[in-house]
């Protein structure tokens, strides 16, 4: 049996930790709703740009088509793209996406495929470089972004680009979370590279549709656009994600704290009450004695 | 019924609204939009978009990098990565 002391130590130690739970609670709710109205408000360009997509895409087929919608005509080598997030305190959302991501590297191995990571964020790493250290081709940080906005994208989708118009890989995978509520974010794996084409219709319609210069030079302007607003997409779910995963764990890490205090601070009555009975037992028990 | 014009950048929609003239900065030269246009599509060049709220007044000009513009039956849509104003 804890003495009283040990006892009241103990839950001053949980109170004070479900303060911190409960700070960081509050800060992700604000700041989620902050990522969610960001997330909205990118909606509207990413969803006219797949359909200026659509429509050109099937515009522009056959070998006039570049390279970022065609590929380079063999899938041996794959990136894998993993979106995490930089800090913790966000219960199961990154080893989550680490699973995903995983599972996806396991499958293309037994195809027979050349595997690489490129990482997003700082809470993948580890988990990766455990398993695939050597396969991890770069890190890039985006911890030093308080607000991460289109530059950051910007930066991600040109490197990736760039490598692979080097012909460093064929096939980019985007592996994050979407975000679907405060209670769910689902790890998905998109295919980046080659950009694939879009379904539905085109938003030109049936009409004739002049272009200046030309379908093919629009095009070869918009894919790296498109792949842009692709991972723009992916760091305004990531941070959505983060903040409802964050706000869930720290709920559920609040009601621990106060259920395991209260179970403390019956304990702790109790053992006051028993040491007082003992020493009231003792004093009778003295005096009836004499 | 005026044209509709929407200006829209990957961190939100800048603009949603009737106009009446707006000209933009093609790749190929200045193009001005009016209600009715023929359907159209083009890369935009950086500089500034100038938008008409009515005929024969001062124009707005709103500057946008890298893009392009978009012709169809419900007006114009212009997707910029940048804008400035």
């Amino acid at each position: 049996m804890a003495s009283l002391k040990e006892l009241k130590g103990r839950i001053n130690s949980v109170k004070s930790t479900q303060k911190i739970t409960k700070a960081k609670q509050m800060v992700a709710a604000a700041k989620l709703r902050r990522a969610q109205a960001a997330a909205e408000a990118a909606r509207p360009y990413a969803e006219r740009l797949s359909g200026v997509m659509a429509s050109l895409a099937g515009k522009v087929s056959g070998d006039s088509a570049p390279k970022l919608l065609a590929g380079t005509g063999s899938d041996k080598r794959h990136l894998l793209v993993v979106v995490n997030t930089d800090k913790g305190l966000c219960g199961g959302l990154n080893s989550n996406i680490v699973k995903a991501a995983k599972i996806k590297a396991r499958a293309l191995l037994a195809e027979g495929k050349d595997v690489s990571f490129y990482l997003v964020g700082k809470k993948g790493r580890a988990p990766i470089k455990r398993d695939y250290a050597d396969r991890i081709e770069k890190h890039f940080d985006t911890s030093a972004v308080r607000n991460l906005g289109f530059e950051e994208a910007e930066a991600i989708a040109d490197d990736l680009i760039e490598r692979f118009e080097k012909g460093e890989f064929d096939v980019a995978h985007l592996v994050y979370p979407i975000f679907k509520s405060a209670l769910a974010q689902d790890p998905t794996v998109d295919q980046l590279i080659p950009v694939p084409s879009p379904e539905g219709e085109g938003t030109g319609g049936d009409a004739v549709v002049e272009y200046e210069p030309g379908e093919e030079e629009i095009l070869e302007e918009l894919l790296p656009r498109y792949v842009k607003t692709q991972l723009f997409g992916a760091l305004l779910e990531r941070e959505a994600s983060e903040q409802g995963a964050s706000m869930t764990a720290m709920d559920n890490a609040t009601r621990n704290a106060g259920d395991l205090i209260n179970k403390l601070t019956i304990q702790y009555n109790r053992s006051r009450q028993a040491a007082i009975t003992t020493e009231l037992i003792e004093i009778i028990a003295g005096a009836e004695a004499l | 019924m005026a044209l509709h014009f929407e200006l829209v950048t990957p961190a939100k929609l800048v603009r949603s609204e009737d106009v009446h003239m707006v000209v933009v900065p093609g790749a190929e030269g200045e193009f001005g939009v009016l209600e009715g246009h023929a359907p159209f599509m083009s890369t935009i060049r950086d500089g500034a978009v100038q938008v008409y709220k009515t005929d024969g007044g001062a124009p707005e000009t709103i500057e946008v990098r890298g893009g392009f513009a978009e012709v169809g039956e419900n007006g114009l849509t212009v997707l910029a990565e940048h804008v400035e104003s």
